[in-house]
């Protein structure tokens, strides 16, 4: 069977101190909360660190005048089931729902998630198949596979909690050595499939606050090709504030369609003011599929995968319309 | 034969022997075995599609702390194989290797991290040769050399042809009022064990012993004699508990010689367990495969004539290739009645993981490709393709044009149980709804062994002594439930309960030869030799009684629910004992000649087939193209059924493969590599992607099977994916020719069906093959049903082959 490298593992008493190891050791070590991406990734020796620290466990989900505060060690199980996100957030309730497979969800956690890395399936492949190959840009070689041309590496975005965040318009924790700040989760991500994070490497991801907006209803629906465990080959969230059936305000996010999750404001500012019937709802989703641009690294072809972002994006704001205020 | 009366445990569900072991962790798999002093092996494997081998510098890996051994092709230079005419792989390569995955040395070592560290460190130079990736590139002349160099007296890379006409086809297409022509692409697959092979090994006072996950221990120890030169009485092979095989786990394979190898080198045990990654380069899975029929009807749908040629992607290897390519054309007579018909294949070799025997091994290629051209051929005359399909049925009780005998044949009750149960007539139609129906039959065990000898198929023994019976079976329950249907006909012979009967499988050591659980064989070949050995243990047993109560006629001593005559089995045992001594009887099995009278007609013929029926329920979106199986019902002809419990298991893990095939399941590569060897990319169905399925069992009563029953492991999955395909027709209007059906392939054919073109996506035309003269071959009388000596003796008065 394929096995995890040698490694040490550390366990810091909290998210500060696991920060302050982090920096100390540098690129010899990560950071690991569930494990469930990070251990199948290390056995593919996607990554050669000697050490893991492990993110301590953190604050469970409370709800706060105004929204909800997770802690970053908050299971997608949990997550899922939480009472009050489903009352209130909906669609990030499903959207951790919808990641993976049961046991997995009891395992990976919240942060884990937002963090998760991109994936491409010249990537996510063993260290014999990758040398076989020849190797890629974002481990161990010079040119991407994908797009042998590009100076980039083109990796997907594959998380799901990650677009809804970005809808809500939340804020994520970041601990440090030296205490914590906090960044709106938009500024999280970069457009890039190897540094896909904007935030230090020793940085450990410890909360996020998600808004609870009166009125505000949201969705996800997510692609894949079973109905468990896959990764979503294209994904919508959206957060949408009507005034009857005229829409206030929208947020449209996509998932597995870049590099980063992509919010699509054009889309949403589209249909600002306008009433929300068919007709709106396929322009929106037409809009916000332009700025999609899928390759082919992931399940099923890219130019298929092109077609559905219209069609996950009108799910989307369908599902969201549907929901009680 | 007479049929028992139901009252013994022939017929009753009975939950797996092992179930409970399994589900509580305790059964050990070839990976949990655990020997003192064991080493741990790897295997070093190919890292380019098809190059030639210069040099391997093994020399840093020795000095690795932990490593104890490494062998190279130099240490197993014998070339093996599963079949005589195919001996060629190599257990190590050191010449060459032929596609990405082929293994070229192995280490042992402490453990299986330092094993992974040598081979990491063993130097390979490589010379690259052109690699040969599709069918169309092997038909032609080869770049640099062909891919088996010194199998193939050939410039180009066609591994095997075939070319058979049976009856008059010219006549044939001459009393045709409609001839069509079609081409079909079915995809790879691979088999998808939850299990990856394992085997250890043992080298004690010149003994070797192997654990072994794998189909057949007969085939393994043959290999394992020939390769290592040892002779078979040295050598046990035990098949452990079993995590599935579906065909994959039928060859000999190099992880198994190599651990032997390592074990005699080393004088300590050696394991090898295969990662997920490396049992999709063993594959040994669904050959891709074109097809191409020419068929001539008359104006109801009556076949004249039908001509089909097959190419088959066989990738680097041999394996079972010779016997796949005849299959993807040999049993399309045992559903439909042909009467002239002509078949030629192709298998080539590719430089891709090699391809052999997966659930319905070749046939499901062609039973697409049948099934979905007889759907078409009755649109354009404007039928009801299921009625067309029935017009043509085969007889019970008939001889094919290609010599195969049918007897029992439930495809009549099998169609309308599934017809009514699905509604199909009144199904409801709308765009995006649809429902499709299928055939197939599928072979009880192959007619002819693999390697020529005139030998039984199946030997049992039965042993009775003071603490019960025990049967001896060389076959191997690879989760099928054999052991289970082995002890209910024991169990049913001697009147007492299957959990009474203790089982010993699968081990060269204890238990005579067996073909081994592959080829739908074992409840109808082992299964006819253990009731043989059964009813003699009965009859002595019976004697004995009878002896003792002063009984002068057997007949009045009734065997049943524990008892014989007066005494309790125990009782009667020890009776039998004192009276005869020692007790132990044996039973065999095996097929009677069946084909016809030309060469290659060992490929095909079979004691009696299975026959199934289903219809698939789907909602196909019209925007997206992805395709939602709502249901499944299907019935299938099992003779009889001796533990419906698993037979219906059978049936349900036959549909559910069936839909993987048909919806996601590829084994595609990309620049000379397997695309996604991983089980979360190779995409195949879970739980939730799995509909219902109703499942009805016919029962025929076959005359040959023990108790009348036939198989269930392999025909139930064939008519599923050309169901799938129908449905899929009958909800939008287009065809998807080739498998699996991905959205993009539906959106594909409506695309063309929008802009006038014919509605359907697949291949567009097939390769010219330099097929040859075919082997013309006069049909038998169609009611001719001799088998054996009578047969042959018939073959000195029938024109036979000319």
């Amino acid at each position: 069977m394929l096995r995890l490298p040698r490694l040490r593992y550390l366990r810091p008493a909290s998210a500060q101190e696991a920060a302050t190891v982090a920096e100390d050791l540098g690129t010899r070590a990560m950071l690991v909360a569930g494990g469930t991406d990070l251990f199948p990734n290390l056995k593919r020796r996607q990554f050669d660190p000697e050490i893991l620290i492990q993110v301590p466990s953190l604050p469970g989900i409370v709800k706060e005048a105004g929204g909800f505060s997770l802690g970053a060690t908050v299971t997608l199980a949990q997550a899922a089931a939480d009472p009050g996100l489903q009352v209130f957030l909906p669609g990030f309730a499903e959207a951790a729902g919808l990641v993976s497979s049961p046991p997995l969800r009891n395992a990976g956690t919240l942060g884990g998630n937002l963090c998760v890395d991109t994936r491409c399936n010249y990537y996510n492949q063993s260290h014999e198949w990758r040398k076989s190959i020849g190797f890629c840009l974002k481990k161990d070689g010079e040119i991407c596979l994908v797009a042998p041309g590009s100076p980039r590496c083109w990796a997907v975005s594959s998380s799901d909690t990650a677009p809804v965040a970005l809808v809500l318009g939340a804020t994520v924790e970041l601990t440090g050595p030296e205490g914590s700040r906090m960044i709106p989760a938009s500024a999280l991500y970069r457009d890039d499939g190897m540094e896909y994070l904007a935030k230090e490497p020793y940085e450990v991801l410890s909360a996020i606050q998600l808004p609870a907006e009166p009125g505000v209803r949201t969705a996800y629906v997510k692609l894949r090709r079973r109905g468990s465990i896959d990764f979503p080959i294209a994904g919508a969230a959206v957060a949408l504030k009507l005034d009857g059936d005229i829409v206030v305000s929208c947020r449209i996010a996509l998932s597995a369609v870049a590099s980063h999750p992509l919010e699509v404001p054009g889309a949403g500012e589209f249909l600002a003011g306008k009433r929300l019937d068919q007709e709106a709802i396929t322009a929106a989703a037409e809009l916000a599929a332009k700025p999609a641009k899928p390759l082919d690294n992931t399940d099923l072809t890219h130019f298929w995968r092109k077609k559905m972002v219209r069609v996950v994006v009108e799910q989307a704001l369908a599902a969201a319309a549907a929901r009680s205020a | 034969m007479t049929v028992p009366d139901r009252t013994g445990s022939v017929g009753r569900s009975y939950p797996r022997l092992d179930g409970s072991a399994k589900v509580r962790g305790q059964a050990v798999y070839a990976d949990d075995i655990a020997l003192p002093r064991m080493l741990h092996c790897k295997i070093l494997r190919a890292q380019a599609p098809h190059a030639r081998i210069l040099s391997i510098d093994a020399s840093a890996a020795r000095r690795l702390p932990g490593v104890v051994a490494i062998i190279t092709g130099r240490d197993l230079p014998i070339r093996f194989g599963i079949l005589p005419v195919s001996q060629d792989e190599a257990a190590l390569e050191e010449h060459k290797v032929r596609y990405v995955g082929d293994p070229v040395a192995a280490v042992a070592a402490v453990d299986e991290e330092t094993a992974a560290a040598a081979c990491e460190a063993i130097e390979v130079e490589y010379e690259l040769l052109t690699p040969v990736m599709t069918i169309e590139e092997a038909l032609k002349e080869a770049t640099d050399e062909p891919i088996q160099e010194s199998f193939s007296r050939r410039r180009d890379n066609i591994h095997r042809l075939v070319s058979y006409e049976f009856g008059d086809l010219e006549a044939g297409f001459a009393a045709a009022d409609h001839v069509r022509e079609d081409v079909f692409f079915f995809q790879g697959n691979t088999h998808l064990p939850m299990e990856q092979h394992s085997a250890i090994a043992s080298h004690v006072d010149g003994r070797l012993t192997l654990w072994s996950s794998t189909q057949v221990v007969h085939y393994v120890h043959r290999a394992l004699s020939r390769v290592l030169e040892l002779p078979m009485n040295r050598i046990r092979v035990i098949g452990a508990v079993h995590g599935g095989g579906f065909g994959g786990k039928t060859d000999p394979f190099a992880h198994e010689i190599v651990v032997g190898k390592l074990a005699m080198l080393t004088g300590r045990p050696v394991k090898c367990t295969l990662t997920r990654e490396e049992v999709f380069y063993a594959h040994r899975g669904r050959h891709p495969t074109l097809l191409w029929y020419r068929t001539g009807v008359t104006r109801d749908g009556r076949i004249t004539a039908m001509h089909l040629r097959t190419a088959l992607d066989g990738g680097a290897y041999g394996s079972y290739g010779a016997a796949s390519v005849f299959y993807t054309g040999t049993l399309q007579t045992v559903t439909y009645d042909i009467p002239a018909y002509k078949f030629e294949g192709v298998r080539v070799y590719t430089n891709k993981a090699p391809c052999g025997p997966k659930r319905g091994h070749g046939t499901p290629q062609g039973r697409f490709g049948i099934e979905l051209h007889l759907e078409k051929i009755a649109h354009e005359l404007g039928l009801d393709p299921v009625e067309v399909k029935r017009r043509n049925f085969v007889k019970p009780f008939s001889r094919t044009v290609n010599w195969l005998r049918v007897t029992s044949c439930g495809l009549e009750e099998c169609t309308a149980k599934v017809l009514e149960a699905s509604g199909y007539a009144q199904r409801e139609r709308r765009t995006g709804h649809g429902m499709g129906f299928a055939i197939s039959a599928y072979m009880s065990g192959a007619g002819t062994a693999i390697y020529w000898n005139d030998m039984p198929h199946s030997e049992v023994q039965v042993k009775v002594d003071r603490t019960g019976a025990t049967v001896y079976c060389g076959a191997m329950d690879i989760g099928q439930g054999s052991d289970m249907v082995l002890a209910q006909i024991a169990a049913e012979e001697l009147g007492i309960e299957p959990r009474d009967v203790r089982l010993v499988t699968a081990d060269t050591d204890l238990t005579p030869v067996d073909l081994g659980s592959y080829s739908s064989r074992v409840t109808f070949m082992a299964g006819n030799a253990a009731l043989e050995a059964a009813r003699k243990m009965r009859a002595l047993l019976v004697e004995a009684v009878a002896d003792r109560m002063g009984v002068a006629d057997l007949e009045e001593i009734d065997v049943g629910g524990g008892r014989i005559g007066e005494f309790s089995f125990e009782e009667a045992c020890v009776i039998a004992t004192t009276r005869f001594g020692a007790l132990s009887t044996t039973g065999s099995y095996k097929p009677p000649r069946i084909g016809g009278p030309f060469k290659g007609s060992g490929v095909g013929p079979s004691p009696a087939y299975s026959y199934s029926a289903a219809v698939v329920d789907v909602e196909a979106d019209p925007r997206t193209g992805i395709v939602t199986v709502g249901k499944v019902w299907i019935a299938h002809d099992i003779g009889r059924s001796i533990n419906p419990l698993l037979v219906v298991g059978q049936v349900e893990g036959g549909v559910y493969m069936g839909l993987g095939e048909a919806l996601m399941e590829e084994q595609e590569y990309r620049k000379g590599l397997h695309k996604w060897p991983s089980m979360l990319e190779y995409k195949s169905p879970t739980f939730l992607d799995t509909p219902p399925i109703e499942t009805f069992l016919v029962e025929t009563i076959d005359p040959e099977g023990p108790y009348g029953a036939k198989e269930a492991g392999q025909g139930p999955l064939l008519p599923v994916i050309p169901a799938v395909n129908a449905a899929v027709f009958d909800a939008l209007g287009v065809w998807v020719d080739e498998t699996p059906i991905t959205p993009e392939k539906v959106l594909r054919a409506l695309d063309a069906k929008a802009k006038g073109k014919p509605p359907r996506h697949g291949p567009r035309s097939f390769p010219a093959v330099p097929y040859g003269e075919p082997i013309r071959v006069d049909p038998p009388a169609r009611d001719d049903l001799r088998v054996g000596a009578e047969l042959e003796a018939a073959f000195g008065q029938t024109p036979g082959a000319h």
